[in-house]
């Protein structure tokens, strides 16, 4: 056992030795350590750098409101993690932390260099100093301040954990495992209501389970006793889910909240066995008891930021849980009571202990009972100095004047070696506003406490403001009673004996000898900001709290300000002179502690990332070696590589053979909507820009639907089955949001009309032939069935049977060539498909990709919606003019056609490009202009798709161009990186213009 | 993440809905009757209050039904529930 392990306790078992490595240093600690309480029982206390001055640091908490033990742990592993706070950190066998803040080391003595750096980071300083020239925030500025401040290492290769996500709902959630959380959980519980307690320490009973002072007992017993006894009983409770290791990261509105359980972050790396390291609960609670306690404020004074300077609180706990004292020569300085419990309670184990009381005096018993134990008081004091580099040595105190706000008298200097700080005490009100819920300032011991209007939340204990233990038990019970509507409790006549405290006084910033300038007194320790810094950005003319936090960075690090911004706020109100009351408070935003990316992911990682659609022909595809291309969370067929062709190979030779014998395609990805109902007709009508009504029943019709604002946003065929029955086909990507389009308008606007939609898009698989020898190879599949161009017209469909089984076979073209499509149920859909390949076999029928289904009909000057529009292209500046109905009285985005604006003659429209030279492909995206010697160039349009063309033996690009229409023939300029293309506006149909091919 | 009550499904988590804007905008039934100005008025204007607000949602994860909501945008409280072409609840 180290010298300052000096105390056995039933949290930390000393039987248990564990080794761990810190700084490259190996220690013991014993199993119920964390990092901290290990490290402080081997007498280390400077754990790292601060973020701008790089003073040497210390432990200072006990929780997760530690802003300086940031730890990197497990470094060059897989599992690394910046970030971690050494507070929070179970002790495992095996755990490798390092300083995250240590330039230039932990130990190295840079006095020098802190007074020299220190001149140059007043308030602001990033906002003064870092801006100009642009180029050196990249090359200087930022990796200098990468490099000097150690913002920790990310992982390097992907996380080898599993993450889970569990929903979950309950009667009664409540957060916080402490002497009001198990109040409130056993009362909850025992009224037959589903209670989950959540707590973030590996142990409930919060700061009372260590507490054994004569002067706070429960029914006659210690407090510490007390509540360990309803602990146990807690936990024979059939409805309570008690949840420890689970932190509340966000409480949003309707009581929905996440929390993270850790649960495996505590074992030795080699026996988490793969398991799930965290979860992440997703809670919906009827009622919401937050229980979340409060946690103590430091003191603001010169040089408040040495290793050996720690909260009351924690060296009680450390000592009392952990059984590790902070040091052997103690003193306390304090503005409040609770700190003598830490007082008492070294005196009691024969440990120094002095205390500074920035009060004129105290008449409660604790303080009373620390003066009987003989310690040392120093009223109306104030600490004016600390020393020490790597950890305190000495202090320098003095006294107050009357009104506090100077120092009198001599100086006083005091040898210690741990220097216990307690500014009273913070109500944890982080929940309660994440919640919506708003703070009611209280004048008395300065604090913000909730002020609930919800009638499904409430806040108990000193998360309310509660700090005396008899208030916290009555005041819980009381609340709980009636806001579970429960009448009677075990706690109702319990018997509490408690220290009041009566006296108060709060200074926020302490008064000192030395000039204000030179006083280095911390706020926010992991920021680095001082009162200074405040002060100085209230002089620049700051005054809303948000403004001079950002400025001066308070309250910005991960740890929210959770010790500083109670300092912050004071320090404005003194200084403008109004009530702090007035000033309102920072907003305290989710997660109330950092989440890992892990755990907000979940299983949502690799091959679950999302959903991943195929089609029933795949299978074949993959045989045949098809690379394949993301069309929304379709996975369809790119190209058929044979050998080692590339993609431009494959597609030119896939091009040919569908235009010279005969391709197929596997087009079971569009989008099918079936349409029935007796005003089928007309629903198309209102929602296609072309006419519906005399459609015949067995013809198909292209179709292009517009938003109401005039712009094109899907097209497709739809073919009649019969007198009330349609089939809709959209693009694949547009599918949903097709469907949901139409729904909202028969459900919104249309509700007369009797149309019933359904998406069929999976129900059907569709191959698609073409080429010159389609009929041919369809005549094989179907003997039976008439093909010739009377019986069996383009722009048709007919029922077919394969084997007893029904598909449809319509007549239509996406490539200019003859072409068929046959629909038939999924499930046949791959022997269909090799049924269609075994007939073609002798026509060499090609199987084609996307990319070549893209290219034969931009040969045709087909456009794709989102390829060549972009949602600011109306039918007229697509030159499809022909498709918009002159009769129709009324279609979605009929009016919006002729507005002032679409009806501009210099709008984009859609042309053909022609390159001079027809070996020159263009890029898509490439910008157009037409005059390079005027300044700036005017940019007239860009390349919207751009091909080689195997059947032209030339280059093919369709574009968008400012008044395209009338430049048929006219020389414009697409201007690369190192050259500039001539091209020549053209038709955007480049083959077969009188549609020879389609109905040969 | 709210709790809204769809009039045909019940009590169900916001994720499952999307939200359709401002509610009882009626497409014109003429709407080459009407000038520019009062096309764009339909087509573009849309209120953004703070406070209390008519919507549409869509129950698009579910039942696939529109329908609408009152809801106070500062502090996301639904005031009321109701379906296509029933009445607004008065104030
Ligand atoms: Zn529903």
């Amino acid at each position: 056992m180290t010298k300052y392990r000096v105390n056995k306790t039933k949290h930390v078992d000393q039987t248990k030795t564990v080794s761990f490595d810190f700084d490259g240093k190996s220690y013991h600690g014993f199993e119920g350590d964390t990092l901290a309480s290990a490290l402080l029982s081997n007498g280390v206390h400077l754990v790292g750098r601060s973020f701008k001055y790089h003073r040497p640091r210390g432990i200072m908490s006990s929780g997760s409101e530690e802003p300086n033990a940031i730890c990197q742990i497990n470094e060059d592993t897989d599992l690394t993690e910046p970030n971690v706070r050494a507070t929070e950190i179970e002790l495992y066998e095996g755990l490798k932390a390092s300083s995250q803040n240590c330039w230039p080391s932990v130990n190295f003595d840079i006095g020098g260099i802190n007074n020299f750096i220190s001149p140059f980071i007043p308030a602001g300083f990033y906002y003064k100093t870092f801006m100009w020239p642009k180029s050196f925030w990249k090359k200087i500025y930022e990796p200098l301040i990468r490099w000097s401040a150690g913002l920790g290492k990310s992982p390097r290769k992907p996380d080898p954990e599993l993450y889970d996500h569990k929903h979950v709902h309950c009667d009664v959630l409540i957060i916080g495992g402490g002497i009001s959380g198990i109040i409130a959980s056993k009362i909850a519980a025992k009224n037959n209501l589903k209670t989950i307690l959540i707590e973030d320490k590996n142990t409930l009973g919060g700061s009372t389970i260590f507490q054994k002072n004569e002067n706070y007992k429960i029914n006659d017993k210690y407090s510490g006793e007390w509540i360990d006894e309803e602990i146990a009983e807690l936990k024979k409770l059939d409805n309570l889910t008690i949840k420890t290791r689970t932190s509340l990261a966000a409480y949003h509105s309707y009581n929905y909240l996440l929390a993270k359980e850790n649960i495996s972050d505590h074992l030795p790396l080699d026996k988490r066995n793969g398991g799930i390291r965290q979860r992440l609960w997703k809670i919906r609670a009827d009622k919401v008891i937050v229980a979340t306690g409060a946690i103590e404020r430091p003191l603001v004074f010169n040089n408040n930021d040495r290793p050996g300077i720690m909260l009351s609180n924690s060296v009680k706990k450390y000592l009392d849980f952990y059984g590790v004292s902070c040091g052997f020569k103690n003193v306390i300085f304090t503005n409040n009571d609770s700190a003598y419990e830490t007082a008492v309670s070294l005196k009691e184990k024969g440990i120094s202990v002095e205390m500074i009381d920035i009060r004129k005096k105290s008449n409660s018993k604790i303080v009373k009972n620390a003066e009987q134990l003989g310690v040392k008081i120093y009223w109306n004091s104030t600490v004016v100095n600390t020393f020490g580099l790597r950890k305190i040595y000495s202090i320098d105190i003095m006294n107050l004047s009357e009104d506090g706000s100077n120092v009198v008298g001599n100086k006083i200097r005091i040898n210690c070696d741990c220097l216990a700080i307690s500014g009273g005490w913070t109500p944890m009100v982080h929940m309660h506003t994440q919640s919506g819920g708003k703070l009611d300032f209280r004048e008395i011991d300065q604090t913000f406490i909730p002020n609930e209007i919800d009638k499904n939340h409430i806040n108990v204990g000193s998360c309310n403001g509660d700090f005396e233990l008899e208030e916290i038990i009555n005041n819980t019970n009381k609340k709980v009673k009636n806001f579970l509507n429960v009448s009677k409790t075990q706690f109702d006549n319990t018997s509490v004996l408690n220290s009041k405290e009566l006296d108060k006084r709060n200074i926020w910033l302490l008064p000192n000898y030395i000039s204000e300038g030179k006083c280095k007194s911390f706020i926010d320790f992991q920021n680095d900001s001082t009162a200074k810094d405040i002060k100085l950005a209230l002089r620049e003319g700051f005054k809303s709290i948000e403004h001079v936090k950002r400025y001066t960075t308070t309250g910005m690090a991960t740890d929210q300000g959770k010790l500083s911004n109670m300092h912050a706020l004071g320090i404005i109100a003194d200084t403008a002179g109004v009530k702090m009351g007035a000033l309102g408070t920072t907003t305290f935003r989710p997660p109330f502690t950092p989440l890992t990316f892990g755990s907000i992911v979940g299983r949502s990682v690799g091959n679950f990332f999302d959903i991943i659609r195929k089609t029933s022909i795949h299978e074949w595809h993959i045989q045949n070696k098809a690379k394949f291309e993301n069309v929304g969370q379709w996975k369809r067929p790119w190209y058929y590589p044979i050998n080692d062709e590339g993609l431009h190979e494959a597609v030119q030779r896939e091009s040919k053979a569908a235009r010279d014998s005969a391709g197929i395609l596997d087009a079971s990805t569009l989008g099918k909507i079936d349409i029935q109902g007796t005003d089928a007709s007309e629903f198309l009508n209102r929602v296609y820009t072309n006419a519906w009504s005399k459609l015949g029943i067995g013809k198909c019709r292209y179709g292009l639907m517009l938003n109401e604002d005039g712009m094109v946003y899907d097209d497709g065929v739809t073919t009649r089955l019969g007198e009330n029955h349609y089939l809709m086909t959209t693009t694949t990507g547009g599918a949903a949001n097709v469907l949901s389009k139409l729904e909202d308008y028969l459900q919104t606007e249309w509700p007369e009309l009797d149309v019933y939609l359904t998406s069929v898009t999976d129900h059907y698989s569709t191959a698609s032939i073409c080429g010159p020898n389609s009929k041919k190879i369809l005549k094989k599949i179907f003997p039976d069935k008439d093909f010739s161009d009377d019986a069996f017209p383009h722009m048709s469909y007919q029922n077919g049977k394969i084997d007893e089984i029904n598909c449809r076979i319509m007549r239509i073209s996406f490539t200019g060539e003859l072409s068929y499509e046959i629909n038939i149920e999924s499930k046949y859909g791959k022997s269909l498909w090799e049924k269609c390949i075994e007939a073609g076999k002798e026509f060499q029928i090609t199987p084609y990709g996307t990319e070549t289904m893209h290219l034969l009909r931009a040969e045709k000057g087909f456009i794709i919606v989102g390829q060549d529009t972009d949602g600011t292209m109306t039918p007229i500046d697509l030159q499809m003019d022909w498709i918009v109905s002159k009769k129709k009285y009324d279609f979605i985005g009929k009016r919006s056609l002729y507005r002032s604006d679409t009806i501009r003659e210099d709008r984009k429209q859609l042309v053909g490009l022609l390159t001079d030279d027809p070996n020159e492909v263009l890029e898509e995206g490439a910008q157009i202009v037409s005059d390079m010697t005027k300044k700036p160039i005017e940019m007239i349009g860009h390349v919207t798709s751009s091909y080689f063309s195997p059947n032209l033996n030339k280059s093919i690009a369709l574009a968008v161009v400012k008044s395209g229409k009338k430049m048929n023939g006219q020389k414009l300029i697409v201007p690369m990186e190192n050259k500039n293309i001539n091209v020549t506006v053209s038709d955007s149909v480049f083959l077969d213009k009188e549609n020879k091919r389609i109905n040969a | 993440m709210f709790l809204i009550n769809c009039p045909y499904c019940g009590e169900r988590d916001q994720s499952e809905f999307s939200c359709g804007g401002e509610a009882h905008i009626v497409r014109p039934k003429q709407p080459t009757e009407l000038s520019d100005d009062q096309w764009a008025e339909y087509l573009f204007m849309r209120k953004n209050i703070k406070g209390v607000q008519f919507e549409r949602w869509n129950h698009a994860h579910g039942c696939r039904k529109w329908f609408n909501m009152v809801r106070d945008t500062s502090n996301d409280k639904i005031h009321a529930v109701y379906k296509m072409g029933e009445k607004p609840p008065v104030e």
